[in-house]
């Protein structure tokens, strides 16, 4: 059963949420009013007429107060209402419906990626600390956090894409219309973007790995004669799990930031084209709720990432 | 990096930092590789062969040659030259993001680590709050509304890299303000103020260091990306993003041309870490350990 102890935290945590929120929701809506220039100007675009800049100050109420603006953002957002384009003039809300499942597909394949590669060679690497598999593993993590992501997406594209014909150099297919060509299409980007996965998942695994087996307690069961492969398995795995949940959050929510440029490489019609497409044309209420997507979702997988851990770290017991 | 070998633990060598540093291949080849590169973004155009900007149609996308070691680009502009005037910006850039980011974290988690309580727990949720922007996508909407340029995007990566600072800052605080000697001269009278900037900030700076070494590969990182949608560096001026944006859209005609602006990031990227590394390792108070 779950004690009184750590209930109390994950209380707390989900209470958490509510302040964070708002100051998201706040520093989304700020953004756009952030510009030196009247946002009413930059929303018209290129040579609007006085009787048009009326209009979208009108629309938006640019021309009341800033906090009932943001009053009255805040409560159409809450009823699922981001406004509309200034562009396409469709509404907000199904432009991000239409264009956010390509997006979670390669965060998600990417991340799978990221897993099966990185974990292994995590594990690898602290079993046999100082061997070849540990300096590759290492050497594997440097590269993974330093290498442009965005440039090893082009280098598939030329290699794997134009010159082998493995997979389709750019674009995307609908999942919900043939989901085996839609991972196929998918298959670059989503290498493209667990390179600093991989990375992550590597050291934080070799590291959290080496403590645990370095251990008073392993120590005790090595000098009790238990093989060391079954230390491994048996004792060292177990306490990984956490960390794994851990650096999985954190991955994924850089995953998705990276998708903006992953995104524009392989030309895949997702929300991360979508925000580079709408802030060169200042389709700043686009901008605006993409932000505002990307920043919930963030703060989502943190508040399950904690729950998880509350949930799975046997040392939150009272 | 090698395991602590039991070896290494009870012989006790502690080798000055110095010396650790020249045996370090990793430290003198990043260390030396970073200012060769700052040297040539300094030095750029009085040592560049070409005028980074000189458009030349008659020669365009040439392979390498003696004239022009790695080719020209699509607009017959010398490769090497361009990649001379990408690495000014890249270095300023990584170096303005993290600044910022260290300027504006260490005093804010300074004061939240030492004063504590409410003012404490509502710094934490507006670090809370901006963490939870991707910072290239936050770059990208404050370059949408203020003007596509480095410095814009750079600043929004900089105040995003903040909360880093602030939470690191305020646990060394946390930790150094419980410490006996510092309840010592508070009761000798000593001001908040010279408690933190004599005692805690020492400490506190030291974390802040390191962490700002690790981050600046990340700053490089995020400039070519906003480089590589021009968000970042304005063409014609060159950089190692923008290069890439536009090898990319000859990818087909010359494909070579991208890996020399791709090569260079990654090993820049790499020379940051190996430089924040040796920080780590150097400012580490138990002394380097391999």
């Amino acid at each position: 059963m779950i004690s009184r102890e750590r209930r109390r935290m994950i209380g707390k945590r989900v209470l958490q949420v509510v302040p964070v929120l708002l100051l998201v929701t706040f520093f989304s809506f700020i953004l756009v009013h952030l510009s030196p220039v009247d946002p009413a100007l930059l929303l018209a675009g290129e040579n609007p007429t006085p009787a048009q800049i009326e209009e979208i100050r009108r629309f938006y109420g640019f021309d009341q107060p800033l906090i009932v603006q943001y009053g009255k953002w805040l409560w159409n957002v809450l009823h699922g209402d981001l406004s509309i384009s200034m562009l396409s003039r469709e509404p907000v809300v199904s432009t991000i419906a239409s264009k956010f499942p390509a997006t979670l597909l390669i965060v998600v394949y990417g991340m799978v990626i990221a897993v099966v590669v990185g974990a292994p060679l995590g594990i690898w690497a602290a079993a046999k600390p100082g061997s070849f598999a540990d300096q590759f593993a290492t050497a594997v993590a440097s590269f993974g956090v330093a290498v442009p992501y965005f440039w090893v997406g082009m280098v598939l594209v030329l290699v794997l894409g134009l010159q082998l014909g493995l997979f389709p150099a750019t674009g995307a297919v609908p999942f919900s219309k043939d989901p085996w060509g839609a991972i196929h299409a998918a298959t670059l980007p989503a290498i493209a973007l667990s390179m600093s996965g991989i990375a992550e998942i590597v050291r934080q695994l070799r590291a959290s790995l080496l403590e645990v087996l370095s251990s008073n307690y392993v120590r005790t069961l090595r000098a009790k004669g238990l093989p060391a492969s079954a230390i491994l398995w048996r004792h060292g795995l177990k306490n990984v799990g956490i960390t794994l949940v851990t650096v999985i959050g954190l991955v994924f929510n850089r995953k998705l930031g990276a998708t903006v440029v992953i995104e524009t490489v392989f030309a895949i019609p997702g929300t991360g084209s979508a925000i580079v497409y709408a802030t060169v044309n200042k389709d700043f209420v686009v901008v605006q709720g993409i932000i505002l997507l990307f920043a919930v979702i963030v703060v989502s997988v943190n508040l399950l990432t904690d729950l998880a851990y509350a949930l799975l770290d046997p040392r939150v017991e009272d | 990096m090698a395991t602590i070998s039991v070896e290494a633990q009870t012989k006790k060598v502690t080798p000055t930092k110095w010396r650790y540093f020249l045996h370090s291949p990793t430290a003198v080849a990043s260390v030396s590789y970073l200012i060769v590169l700052a040297l040539i973004g300094a030095l750029a155009p009085w040592i560049s062969p070409y005028d980074p900007n000189e458009i030349n149609l008659s020669d365009v996308m040439a392979a390498p040659s003696a004239a022009h070691w790695l080719g020209t680009d699509d607009l017959g502009r010398d490769v090497v030259s361009r990649l001379m005037a990408g690495a000014g910006p890249s270095l300023f850039a990584s170096i303005l993001a993290v600044s910022i980011g260290t300027t504006l974290g260490v005093p804010i988690g300074l004061l939240a680590g030492y004063v504590g309580g409410r003012t404490d727990s509502s710094i934490s949720r507006v670090l809370d709050a901006l963490l939870s922007f991707p910072s290239i996508v936050f770059a990208i909407g404050i370059a949408g509304v203020l003007g596509p340029g480095l410095v814009n995007g750079m600043v929004a990566i900089g105040i995003l890299m903040m909360p880093g600072f602030a939470r690191l800052t305020r646990a060394t605080t946390m930790v150094v303000k419980q410490e006996l000697y510092v309840d010592a001269i508070r009761a000798f009278g000593a001001t908040p103020f010279r408690i933190v900037t004599r005692h805690v900030l020492p400490n506190a700076v030291q974390s802040a260091i390191v962490h700002a070494g690790l981050l600046l590969a990340i700053g490089l990182l995020a400039e070519s990306s906003l480089s590589y949608l021009g968000l970042g560096v304005q063409p014609p001026r060159s950089s190692w993003g923008g290069m890439l944006a536009r090898a990319y859209n000859y990818m087909e005609v010359a494909p070579e041309q991208m890996y020399a602006p791709g090569l260079a990031i990654l090993f820049t990227a790499l020379a940051f870490n190996g430089l924040g590394e040796v920080v780590r390792l150097a400012l580490d108070p138990r002394g380097p350990k391999r």
